[in-house]
């Protein structure tokens, strides 16, 4: 069973709805993200995503574009992520990692040595944004060689077919992109995403995530009320670019936060419970 | 080419000599909008869905006779068409070798070809009852061709422009902004072409309930690059019916300039079974390739992924996309349509490059030898022939594209001549 299986499991057996942080790689400088990672965890966060920067990042908003060419601006690269990810693992071996982003660095990296070196680095799945069901299928082939999960996104323009069609090629979980929109959009509307999480269960047998414009207690704790996951990133990454300066404070402000949104869920968790 | 062979999912070589065995029966791109190894769809999932619509209402209605002859009357009485295919005799004496013929689409209306695809996207939209239409824009001639369809159809429309570009080319944002259009300023990234095609897509992703996104090359994810060459092939069915009516042949070679590549497919694509006719695709040297300050992905570039399809872009050894430069804002583009990557693949097609200075002379040249003051971007491909002519026999024929005209760069043109207007 791959770690990210097992953190489900775990959690579905405990009645506790994950929580997944989304943060970019290096940003603001590649010295802060490991300690960030570390801090998170220690916030009650039981996945992580990292964003893959790339300079042409079109399903993200503009806090994660500013994110992007921050961390471009110290030049971090593919491999730099994955090295982020090695050291990672010297301290966690039991947080899943998982890698946001975009095809073409993959793509000059190689798909076979992308593969070898993210399994080699502790890496357990990636979401490549730009690569749907139709795309990609050496791509795929690859990675679950080598024993990583692919994550896939579901929109609300996902139809019945589409749904049923990515349950049997996605494993670890879904992402649910609750709004149209770009990353950190906002209106989430929960009644419609708690009927459409409503249908991608019916259709899928994997842990159902959901993200984007969740960026306050309130609303994650609505869609924990639905989701098997809440992943947050814009709210995150929006308070790390406010400490760019002071990047020592980061860890401390992004935890604290997290903290906040933890204790949300979990009292939905309770009460459903 | 760097990218290893087994990150296709495409059977290249068998795919390629199976084509060979059948000549003429080209008929890319394949169901799921490949160009051999390129084109595609690699498009977050959101969008998915939306494409398979456009998709369908578009092959429902390029097989609409109604919806042809409506095509066809904006076409004639509203663009202009068809376009002159003008012998330009005293440049050809100039250069010495082959006739050259000047595909006019600088008399189109709005003064491009980008006309032709946008009445075609526009009614598509129409059909499909979207009140509101979004463009990006490089040099402005989609943005304003975009801008004009929409104030015809009393539709919505938003351009997307990078700060850069919009700097270099005043006189279409104003235009545009005449028009009803509303022009967004792209400050992202290199705030040029590329950003303003992402920033469009940003947008369309979040109001793909009422909006149709008007791409302007044959680039993004399928089916954007057959829909925009279908729409464009006009250029091409018009010339070659031009040619054989005028001398009883087909040309010997076409030459076409090369950013995005519309104009270029336009013009290729009703010869592409026409084994004799050579075909020569123009990209923008900008300072010379080997001072990496250029936009000629076919030349010196490689395969990757950008902007919803697979072609050959300008990118670092990362993998991300690199600023590009070119003196014509339409060709300072880091991709190009992935037909064209397939065209340059087989063999089909040649692709060469020309610097600013070579198409700066090249326009100054046709401007003083036939009257004609031509696109900065047209006047790579006139650069091209500069080349070409005089190595062919004076019986020969070239057909270039004569894609625009150059009023939009009278400000561009006379900051180089050390001149300010």
């Amino acid at each position: 069973m791959s770690r990210i299986a097992a953190r489900f499991e775990q959690l579905r057996e405990r009645g506790r709805t994950a929580l997944i942080p989304f943060v970019t790689a290096g940003d603001p400088s590649p010295a802060v993200t490991v300690p960030l990672m570390h801090a998170m965890v220690a916030a009650g966060v039981d996945l992580i995503e990292l964003g893959v920067p790339f300079s042409d990042p079109i399903a993200d908003g503009p806090v994660i574009q500013r994110a992007t060419e921050r961390a471009l601006a110290q030049g971090v690269s593919l491999d730099d992520v994955l090295d982020m990810v090695r050291q990672f693992r010297e301290r966690d071996t039991e947080t899943p990692v998982i890698l946001m982003g975009y095809l073409n660095p993959i793509e000059v990296m190689g798909y076979e040595t992308f593969a070898v070196t993210a399994h080699a680095a502790g890496l357990d799945g990636a979401l490549i944004v730009d690569v749907p069901p139709e795309e990609g299928h050496a791509l795929v082939a690859m990675l679950k060689a080598q024993g990583l999960d692919l994550v896939y996104l579901l929109a609300p323009t996902s139809t019945e077919a589409r749904i049923a069609r990515i349950g049997e090629v996605a494993s670890g979980f879904v992402y649910y992109v609750s709004v149209k929109g770009v990353t950190g959009a906002g209106n989430l509307d929960t009644a419609a995403v708690a009927e459409k999480v409503g249908l991608i269960k019916s259709l899928i047998r994997l842990p159902v995530g959901v993200g984007f414009g969740i960026n306050n207690p309130e609303t994650a704790a609505s869609v924990a009320q639905v989701a098997d996951a809440v992943i947050v990133g814009s709210a995150i990454v929006s308070r790390i670019e406010a400490l760019a300066a002071t990047p020592e404070r980061i860890p401390e402000a992004v935890a604290d936060f997290l903290t906040g949104l933890r204790q949300a869920i979990d009292e939905v968790d309770a009460h459903v419970a | 080419m760097s990218t290893s062979p087994d990150n296709f999912d495409w059977d290249f070589a068998g795919a390629a000599s199976a084509r060979r065995s059948h000549p003429g029966a080209y008929d890319w791109p394949d169901a799921g909008g490949h160009f051999g190894p390129y084109g595609g769809m690699f498009v977050p999932e959101t969008l998915m869905h939306p494409l398979e619509e456009l998709r369908t209402a578009y092959e429902r209605y390029m097989a609409d006779p109604q919806f042809q002859a409506e095509l066809d009357a904006d076409l004639q009485d509203y663009v202009g068409r068809p376009s002159p295919l003008y012998h330009a005799e005293r440049w050809s004496r100039e250069l010495g070798g082959a006739q050259i013929f000047l595909k006019r689409e600088d008399l189109n209306h709005t003064g491009a070809h980008k006309v032709n695809n946008t009445i075609g996207q526009a009614l598509l939209a129409r059909r499909m009852g979207k009140t509101r239409i979004i463009a990006e824009t490089g040099a402005g001639q989609h943005g304003v061709a975009s801008a004009t369809v929409a104030a015809r159809l009393g539709l919505e429309c938003v351009v997307y422009m990078g700060e850069v570009d919009i700097a270099r080319q005043e006189a279409n944002v104003y235009r545009m902004r005449l028009l009803g259009a509303r022009v967004v300023s792209v400050t992202s990234g290199s705030r040029t072409l590329k950003d303003a095609l992402n920033e469009a897509m940003r947008d369309w992703v979040t109001n793909i309930d009422n909006t149709f996104y008007i791409i302007g090359t044959v680039a993004g994810p399928h089916p954007y690059p057959a829909m925009v060459r279908d729409f464009q092939a006009v250029i091409g069915r018009e010339a070659r019916a031009q040619m054989l009516a005028r001398s009883g042949r087909l040309p010997d070679a076409l030459v076409a300039c090369v950013g995005g590549g519309s104009n270029a497919i336009g013009l290729f694509y009703p010869f592409i079974g026409d084994e004799g006719v050579a075909i020569y695709g123009v990209e923008a040297a900008g300072d010379g390739l080997q001072t990496g300050r250029h936009a000629a992905p076919l030349c010196a570039g490689r395969p990757g992924v950008l902007h919803g399809n697979r072609t050959y872009l300008m990118e670092d050894n990362h993998g991300q996309i690199v600023e590009t430069h070119s003196i014509s804002a339409g060709l300072d583009y880091p991709g190009v349509g992935p037909e064209h990557a397939w065209l340059k693949d087989s063999g089909r097609a040649r692709y060469d490059s020309v610097t600013d200075d070579e198409a700066l002379r090249a326009f100054h040249h046709l401007t003083r030898t036939e009257g004609i003051i031509p696109a900065l971007e047209s006047s790579h491909a006139l650069a091209y022939v500069h080349k070409l002519a005089p190595t062919m026999r004076k019986d020969q024929t070239i057909i270039v594209n004569l894609s625009g005209r150059g009023d939009k760069d009278m400000h561009t043109v006379a900051s180089h001549d050390g001149l300010v207007l």
